[in-house]
């Protein structure tokens, strides 16, 4: 029982990270129906924002302070979110009424070009550097259970950013304006919404969430490399399509189911060494039996 | 057409047999590395069926070529040298089975979600070959025979690209083209896009198994991790860049990525970067590939 609830809590931390990073996939998917491979670099671009960010942090608000934690997320996020939105306009924009492979194929350009960039050793180098603690890590002892604080804050942050993302897509002007283009994009256009706005809004919304996954993935991981972003969006991706792309509760229930079976699966000896695999033939079975993902909505295809 | 693809195809054979005679000559490091190019050729042209004729994208050579290497390596190392012609074939064959496993879920997916399928199929090869102890597990196989020859290399390419060529331009073949340009059409005039789209990936997996296989007998020591998502990156690099669908173009991107690394000093440490910014740039502004010029006999119909 102990063990249960033990992997139940990593899986959760581990969950809501991918969850937030699916997050930036399927609403990217919701207005351009592509996959923006480039997103999981975005995390890592945040993660290492912050490593640059944070000691001037520290001077500042003092080492390893709540609001200083609070600043370097808040600017790594801004950051990530002028990121986004620059490679939308410089690589993606450019193709808009290309086919979907054309795109497809250059986003995976983007992602390489970002990785190999800087992986050179004029940039980042490709070695893992240590990352900086940002907060206080406490364990607490509850029966025969260690919980590591920042394994409770990344649920909670989790929770609290879906809750303004809620807002945004349900209650603001852009946010209706999101759900329309992602609906009809021409239809929304006659409408008199700016296409171009909303996708350039979506881009710096998707990662800005990617900065803020990527500084949690940080915070539970050894250290951070220029290809540590590869695998948690692959994952994350993978919950996208879980949950039903383009759905955003589907995101965030994808990754949190996710993160829970690779957690369970990677507990069980027989089972960890294929860890790896394991989303993928999730992935694989769940395209097969369900493709539209757990939340979302069959779509017959027009000519 | 037909007896001038199979005048092209008798003269290659010729050719490298002729080559592979006089290889004991050449400098050891242009051999291997016309083995490369060789190799790199087979690989090109098979993923070109798939990506450019057929239209599907696939991101999973290195794992065809993965399961070939491994298999055929494993038989030379059980039995003796003179099997290599089978293993040959065998790693053909178990590439072959593994491109009908991953053509099947291809049956209800396409464009990016089958992207994303075939990587993780090539992840899942590599996972189960680095776990297995029959295949040397991490370490992979060492000490494999140096069997693989310029006349084998040559001469398997040359049968590679005579194949795909007669395949994509026989009466049956109009049917890949037929799913590249719109599957629902397809369907609608009466071909049947699974059988295509299975078919393809089949053949090309088949052949990059062979590849594979001559990999393994060229390098000597197999290892998982170097079939991993950048090995198939390489081979996408090499279609795109010499035009989905173009044989002759593929097969000089083939020969010019090879070539290009070994010659210019200093570029192993830009060779990824440029490789992406040359993705990025072909896509906007050249999708159709740098060498691609119109079909003079372009099927109509």
């Amino acid at each position: 029982m102990d063990w249960f609830l033990q992997q139940f809590i990593n899986g959760l931390a581990l969950g809501s990270i991918y969850a937030l990073i699916a997050l930036g996939y399927t609403m990217v998917y919701g207005v351009l129906r592509f996959i923006n491979f480039a997103h999981s670099d975005v995390l890592m671009l945040g993660a290492f924002a912050a490593y640059f960010i944070a000691p001037a942090a520290a001077s500042i608000f003092g080492p390893q302070s709540y609001f200083g934690a609070f600043m370097v997320i808040m600017m790594a996020a801004l950051i990530c979110a002028a990121i986004g939105v620059t490679i939308e306009y410089l690589a993606y924009r450019p193709l808009r009424k290309r086919p979907k492979l054309t795109v497809l194929i250059t986003a995976i350009g983007v992602s390489l070009f970002i990785e190999f960039t800087c992986q050179h050793k004029a940039v980042f180098g490709a070695e893992t550097k240590p990352f900086p603690k940002l907060l206080p890590e406490q364990d607490f002892l509850l029966g025969g259970l260690t919980v590591n604080s920042n394994d409770l804050l990344v649920p909670l942050v989790t929770i609290m950013l879906l809750a303004v993302l809620w807002f945004i897509v349900q209650k603001t002007k852009i946010g209706t304006a999101m759900r329309a283009v992602s609906y009809n994009e021409q239809a929304a256009s006659l409408m008199g919404v700016n296409v171009n706005r909303v996708i350039t809004f979506t881009f710096a919304i998707g990662s800005a969430l990617a900065a803020v996954a990527g500084i949690l993935y940080a915070m539970k991981s050894p250290g951070i490399e220029p290809l540590m972003g590869i695998q948690p969006g692959l994952r994350a991706f993978i919950a996208a399509v879980l949950g039903g792309i383009g759905n955003l509760p589907g995101a965030a229930l994808g990754g949190l189911v996710l993160g829970l079976l690779e957690t369970f699966a990677g507990g069980i000896p027989s089972l960890s060494n294929y860890r790896d695999g394991i989303a993928f033939a999730i992935l694989i079975l769940i395209l097969l039996f369900k493709p539209t993902g757990l939340l979302g909505k069959a779509q017959t295809e027009k000519v | 057409m037909h007896t001038n693809a199979k005048r092209w195809l008798m003269a290659a054979l010729i050719a490298s047999f002729v080559a592979s005679y006089f290889s004991a000559r050449f400098d050891q490091y242009y051999l291997g590395l016309a083995i490369d190019v060789g190799i790199n050729v087979m690989l090109a042209v098979s993923l070109n069926l798939i990506n450019g004729h057929t239209g599907q994208f696939s991101l999973g050579h290195a794992g065809f070529m993965a399961v070939g290497g491994f298999a055929a390596a494993k038989l030379t190392l059980l039995t003796s040298d003179a099997y290599f012609p089978l293993g040959l074939l065998l790693g053909g064959a178990v590439a072959a089975l593994a491109g009908l496993i991953v053509g099947i879920p291809s049956l209800r997916l396409r464009g990016d979600y089958l992207a994303i399928v075939t990587l993780g199929f090539g992840e899942i090869i590599r996972v189960i070959l680095q776990n297995s102890e029959f295949f040397g597990a991490a370490t992979g196989l060492t000490g494999i025979p140096k069997l693989t020859t310029l006349c084998w290399t040559w001469g398997s390419a040359a049968i590679v690209v005579y194949v795909i060529c007669s395949l994509v331009n026989s009466t049956y073949g109009l049917g890949f083209l037929c799913v590249h340009d719109d599957e629902v059409a397809a369907a609608a005039s009466g071909i049947n896009p699974v059988r295509y789209k299975v078919t393809a990936f089949v053949v090309g997996a088949f052949f990059a198994g062979v590849a594979g296989a001559l990999y393994a007998h060229h390098k000597r020591v197999l290892q998982p991790d170097s079939f991993n998502f950048i090995k198939s990156i390489d081979i996408v690099v090499m279609v795109i860049l010499g035009g989905m669908g173009r044989t002759t173009g593929v097969i000089i991107a083939a020969i010019l990525l090879t070539l290009l690394p070994e010659f210019l000093r200093g570029f192993a440490d830009y060779r990824m970067i440029i490789y992406s910014l040359m993705i990025i740039a072909l896509m906007i502004l050249r999708p159709q590939g740098l060498f691609h010029w119109t079909r003079k006999n372009a099927p109509n119909q």
